[in-house]
Order: structure tokens, then C-alpha cells, then sequence
């Protein structure tokens, strides 16, 4: 299949589609973060995490429309005002729902898959009354828009550099956090031992409300990054629930390494994999992969080792 | 009055024969074809959720894939059924006669080597049980062995199933894409788009549906139904009891996709086609809600249950199809949130005690003998103490 191809040609078709899957990677790690963060230390299944990532773009969709209007001036800084709103409406969208539902199902893992499932059925509904079904898209700043030519046949998007840039900065931080910052020690005491943190005093609760409510922070950033590079409707979200939960477990529940190198590994294999085949193809021959191993290694590429 | 709830409360055949009255009897002669002929296509979902009730109520197994299996009995017999509709007269205006017409459209010559064996019916429902059972077994082997459980299983199904929904879409040629296989018209030369036909369908339907019930409510009897509930409240325990954990959970998730695929290939008998939108992740989670709806732990409850939902999925969305995604959601969150065990469960607990009390006042001399009261409200109990138990190991 690479016979009709020279040599330069294939390097800059790597090239090219190794940026896209870099685009793909980018949306899966920013994602999967939230995701691995509310399955990987609190066991929770959140079928709706990709609705709570459509809030988040339309929250800056809303945004964008008003700075339109009534700024237009400072119109290209509406980005990171967008994303700490989106940030902050997510979250504690996320910690009403942590109170109202997933408390009371914790030993229930399975039904929370159900009940989560349930809110994303219904936020879809309240988004396509609300926002209409048509997808909506915002318009890009000036200084997004365009791309930057590497070589010759190269080149490369810059709200594609951009999201991949807030990509990295995220990551980090929120690895930080969960290092050094007292709530993810107090996260990840709870997620270790749960009785002896709160026998130390830790309020298990609210650490379980925090880390929830913080998982679908992330998803609305992730949403916010989403409007820069495809638009938003309804059931946007759904179209990539089912592939951050493979990054997430394939990558090893609850390491935050595992979950950036096996979002890596499956966004590269599909997007290099769809320019020489049909994009079906490169996404079940991805999933197959995912799986195949998934069933070599059901506890993924990285483990956390605690003793249970 | 009183005999009739004493009948039910104390018979523990009865709820069957309610159920059997009310869809071999009622229903027909109350509705028109069309309607009854809905109701049979509900009923082919319901044996996806009496698997479920198998394979999740009793064995703790959730699989959010159950339309992969519905899916490969229903492409099974719509392969049959459309190489009979594509014999070369009927097709003889095609570039190539006697293939389906969606591979001509696609400029496929010849029939794919595995369209071939669909020739014979006697293989084609040989074929219905063993693809998806094969295939089940395959995942099972493959997750069970492993020890693979609980949402690391559920999540792998997903992806089987959003797999399978890929591949069928791309490779339009082989399995017609996104319409599925359509225009299904005869079997064996017999119209199976008449009235009269659809009547006979519905039957057979039913008549397979009691006979799943029968077999899942042998096994749920079994002493294998009794070590599937032992598993899920505590697998190690009946490992170390030297029992083979995984090969009772690789039988029961094999059964439960047995089952499905049954109710698939009467969908395609009934519905006249087969197509990908059965098969992906929202239909098989929709059909979980079925069987929670019914109760979990209740063979019946999984007919009523998707009955129910999908009865009311019609009627809204006739009148109100914006409300239905929300009714849906609710469904889900509530059923999940109130009522662990579905109507089952409220049925058990609400109703039946006032049957029994109502057959009581009728006549106290012969109060229920223990024996008796045991039969009935078998099903009560172990669901009340499975319950229990289950908050009891997390409190």
C-alpha cells in the first residue's frame, strides 16, 4: 500500500496525518483527564462525560456570541474567559449531580452507568431545545486562524498548536494538582484507603464531591477547546464516549501517565491508519487492537500497585 | 375475586399463565394486525431482556452489548431470506443476476463466501443460535478467564458493539451499510408480508418467547441459577469453594446471547428487515432499561418491562417526540434510584401482600401452609435478601 508513494511524499503523509492524530490526541487526553479522574480514583462510571464536555463548548459558544456583540473590540481574548466559565458551569453542574445521584449509588458501580446514562439522554434533549439540533460553531479569532507552513508540503493549523498547547498546560496542572495540591492528596487517600482517610479526619464526602465536580471542570475545558476545532451539537458528545473510555481503561485506570500514553497510541494508529484505508476501517482495526489487548492486559498499560 | 387472588398470590404457575393468556389471547383479539404486529417486534426485544435478566439479575454479568447479538441472529436470517428474494428472475434487470441488489450497486460479481451457506435454511437456523453463541463465547473465553468483570466487561461490550455498528456500516457491499437488508418478501415461497403470515409470525413468536421462559426459569431453578447469584454476591467464595467461576459465567452469557438472537431473527421474520441501528451501543443500552424496568431478577417482569417502554416509546413519540428523550432519562435515573428490582419489585412487595391478604379473609381455615407460601413468594425472598445482602457487603 505504500508502493505508489515516493519517499518524501511518505514522510510528509506521516507527517501531515501524525499532526491530525496529534489534533485527535489532544481532544482524547482532555477528555479522558476528567474521565480517569472520576473512574480511576472514584470507580464511577459517568456515561454523561460527554455531555458535560457539550456544555462546556456551548457555554463558550455563548460566550463568543456575546463578546460579538457587545465587545467586539477585545473580541480574540473571549477564549480564556470562556474557559474558566465553561470550567466553573460544568463543575458545579458536576457537584449537583454527585449530590443528587452518584452519593447514593457508590457501592453500585453498575447502576451508575445506568443512572449516568439516564442524564445524558437528558441533557441531550435539553440541549437540542434549548440550542436547536443543528450544530453550532464559533467564530475564530484572527490570531487562530490560518497555519503555519513547516516545509514545503507541511503545514500545520494553528488552532490546531493552540488546542494541542492548552493541551500539555492542562495535563500538567492537573497532574500537579493531583501531586502536590491538598485536594488530590486528600483524593488520593481516599481512593487508597478509604476508611483510614477518613479515620485521619479527611471528609470523604466532600473529597468525592470535589474530585467529581473537578473531572467534569476538566470535560468543560475540554469542551471549550472542542468549539476551536470542530462544531458542537447535541449529541456531539456520545460520538466520543465510548473511545475515552478505552483510552481511559487501556491506558490503566487510575494513571494519569497511562491515560496521555494510550490516548497517544490509539489517536496515531487511527488517524495514520485512515489515510491508507477507508476511516471505518482504521477505527475498527483501532478498536480491535484496543481490545485485543485489553484482553491480554485487562488492567492496562500502566497500574497503579496498592495493596487492597 | 378472592379465589382469582388467591390463584395468583398462592399458584406459582399463574403469573405464567396470566402472561400467556394476556399475549396468546388479548392481545390478538383486541388489536389490529398492525398493532399486534408492533407488539410482536416488542416481543422480539424482550428475549434480549430475559437474557439480560440471566446474565445480569442472576449472574451480576452487565453487558452493554446484547445488540450485537440480536443483531447477528437478525442479519442470520435476513441473509437467508435475501438470497431467496434475489433468485435470478427477480433480479435479472441487475448487472449481475441472483446477488442481493445492494451488492450490485457496489459492483461486487459474485456472492461473498460467506453469503454462500445462507442458501440453506436448515443452516441458516442452525447458523442464527451458533454465530452470536460462538461469538459470545469468544468474548466470554477471552474476558472470564481473565477474571475480567463488572465495568471493565460492560465498557469492553460497548466497544464490541460500536465495532460490529462500524463494520457493518463500511462494508456496505457484504452487508448492505447503514439500510441493513431490506425487501425481504418469502420464506420458503410463503408470503411473509400478508396479514395472515403476520398472525402465524406473532404465534410462533410467542410461543418461542414462553419457551426461553421456560428454559431461564429451569436454569434460574437450576442448581446453577443458585451458584450464579452465589458468584455475583461473592466470586472468590465460590472460587475457593472449588467451583469454576468462569465457566458458569462464559455458559450464562452464552445463553443469555443465544436467547437474543432468537429474538432477532423473528424481529427480521416479523419486521421484514434487518439493519445496523439494532446492533449499536443505544439500542443495547436501551434494552438494559428494559429488563431494570421489569425487574431485574424477574423473568416476566423483562416481558412487561419491554412492553411497557416501548409501549410508551410508541405513543410518545406519535404525540410528543421531544419529551421522549427526557421521559427515557428520567426512566433510567428513576428505576435506577427508587427501584433497584422494577416493577418486579414493587409487585412483590406492594401487591402480593395484599393478594395474600385478600385470599386470606376469604377463607381462614386453610391459611397458607408453609409449603405453600414457600413456592410462591420464593422469587420475593431471594430478591428482598439479595438486595439486602448487596448494601450490607458495601455498608
Amino acid at each position: 500500500m505504500f508502493a505508489e508513494y515516493s519517499a518524501s511524499e511518505l514522510t510528509s503523509i506521516f507527517a501531515m496525518q501524525g499532526f491530525a492524530g496529534l489534533i485527535l490526541f489532544s481532544v482524547f487526553v482532555l477528555m479522558a483527564l476528567g474521565l480517569a479522574i472520576i473512574f480511576g480514583q472514584m470507580g464511577v462510571i459517568n456515561m454523561a462525560h460527554g455531555e458535560f464536555m457539550i456544555l462546556g463548548a456551548y457555554v463558550t459558544y455563548i460566550i463568543s456570541n456575546l463578546f460579538a456583540d457587545y465587545l467586539p473590540s477585545i473580541y480574540g481574548s473571549y477564549f480564556f474567559l470562556a474557559m474558566i466559565v465553561a470550567f466553573f458551569v460544568t463543575a458545579a453542574l458536576g457537584a449537583f449531580v454527585e449530590w443528587a445521584m452518584i452519593r447514593h449509588l457508590y457501592h453500585r458501580p453498575l447502576d451508575t452507568l445506568l443512572a449516568t446514562w439516564g442524564l445524558s439522554l437528558i441533557l441531550q434533549q435539553l440541549y437540542r431545545t434549548v440550542f436547536g439540533a443543528r450544530e453550532v460553531g464559533v467564530t475564530l479569532p484572527d490570531w487562530l486562524m490560518g497555519s503555519y507552513p513547516v516545509t514545503d508540503m507541511v503545514e500545520v493549523p494553528v488552532n490546531g498548536l493552540f488546542v494541542m498547547g492548552l493541551t500539555i498546560v492542562i495535563t500538567v496542572g492537573v497532574a500537579l494538582m493531583m501531586q502536590k495540591s491538598r485536594l488530590g492528596k486528600q483524593t488520593r487517600a481516599v481512593v487508597q484507603n478509604r476508611p483510614m482517610a477518613a479515620a485521619v479526619g479527611i471528609n470523604t464526602e466532600k473529597v468525592d464531591r470535589m474530585t467529581f465536580a473537578l473531572g467534569c471542570g476538566i470535560a468543560g475545558i475540554a469542551g471549550s477547546a472542542f468549539t476551536m476545532i470542530g462544531s458542537t451539537g447535541p449529541t456531539s458528545g456520545q460520538l466520543y464516549i465510548v473511545d475515552t473510555f478505552l483510552v481511559v481503561v487501556f491506558g490503566g485506570a487510575s494513571s494519569l501517565l497511562g491515560t496521555v500514553a494510550s490516548a497517544f497510541t490509539i489517536s496515531q494508529a487511527q488517524s495514520t491508519m485512515e489515510f491508507f484505508l477507508s476511516g471505518s476501517m482504521a477505527k475498527v482495526l483501532t478498536l480491535l487492537f484496543v481490545v485485543g489487548i485489553l484482553m491480554l492486559r485487562p488492567q492496562g498499560l500502566f497500574t497503579l500497585k496498592v495493596r487492597h | 375475586m378472592n379465589k382469582f387472588a388467591d390463584f395468583i398470590a398462592r399458584n406459582q404457575y399463574s403469573h405464567m399463565i396470566i402472561l400467556a393468556v394476556l399475549l396468546l389471547v388479548i392481545l390478538p383479539l383486541s388489536m389490529d394486525i398492525f398493532r399486534l404486529n408492533l407488539v410482536g417486534k416488542y416481543l422480539t426485544y424482550a428475549f434480549v431482556a430475559l437474557g439480560l435478566v440471566l446474565c445480569w439479575g442472576y449472574g451480576g454479568i452487565l453487558s452493554l452489548g446484547q445488540g450485537v447479538f440480536f443483531g447477528l441472529g437478525g442479519y442470520c436470517m435476513a441473509m437467508f431470506l435475501k438470497l431467496e428474494a434475489s433468485s435470478p428472475e427477480n433480479t435479472a434487470i441487475q448487472s449481475t443476476p441472483g446477488i442481493p441488489d445492494f451488492m450490485d450497486w457496489n459492483q461486487l460479481t459474485e456472492l461473498p463466501w460467506f453469503w454462500e451457506p445462507f442458501h440453506s435454511f436448515g443452516f441458516t437456523l442452525f447458523a442464527v443460535i451458533a454465530v452470536p453463541a460462538v461469538f459470545a463465547f469468544i468474548i466470554a473465553v477471552a474476558m472470564f478467564k481473565r477474571r475480567v468483570g463488572g465495568v471493565y466487561f460492560a465498557i469492553i461490550t460497548q466497544a464490541v458493539a460500536a465495532i460490529l455498528t462500524i463494520l457493518i456500516i463500511g462494508q456496505q457491499g457484504y452487508t448492505g451499510g447503514v439500510n441493513g437488508i431490506t425487501d425481504l418478501r418469502t420464506l420458503h415461497g410463503w408470503d411473509i408480508r400478508t396479514d395472515e403470515a403476520k398472525y402465524i409470525l406473532y404465534y410462533i413468536n410467542a410461543l418461542l418467547l414462553f419457551l426461553a421462559l421456560f428454559v431461564a426459569a429451569f436454569v434460574i431453578k437450576s442448581k446453577l441459577g443458585r451458584l450464579l447469584v452465589a458468584m455475583r454476591e461473592s466470586e472468590e467464595r465460590v472460587r475457593f469453594s472449588g467451583y469454576d467461576v468462569s465457566g458458569f459465567k462464559i455458559f450464562i452469557f452464552c445463553l443469555a446471547a443465544a436467547i437474543s438472537a432468537v429474538g432477532g431473527a423473528m424481529f427480521t421474520l416479523q419486521v421484514g428487515f434487518m439493519s445496523p441501528t439494532f446492533v449499536g451501543i443505544v439500542p443495547s443500552i436501551e434494552m438494559v432499561i428494559f429488563c431494570a424496568l421489569g425487574g431485574r431478577l424477574s423473568i416476566l417482569g423483562a416481558v412487561y418491562g419491554t412492553l411497557l417502554v416501548n409501549w410508551a416509546k410508541t405513543s410518545f413519540s406519535e404525540s410528543f417526540p421531544e419529551l421522549w428523550l427526557f421521559a427515557m432519562g428520567a426512566l433510567f435515573i428513576g428505576v435506577v434510584m427508587a427501584f433497584p428490582n422494577g416493577l418486579a419489585g414493587v409487585y412483590q412487595r406492594y401487591i402480593e401482600p395484599l393478594l395474600l391478604k385478600m385470599s386470606k379473609k376469604d377463607d381462614s381455615p386453610s391459611a397458607p401452609t408453609p409449603a405453600a407460601k414457600d413456592a410462591s413468594s420464593d422469587k420475593a425472598d431471594t430478591s428482598e435478601e439479595t438486595l439486602t445482602s448487596e448494601e450490607r457487603k458495601h455498608a
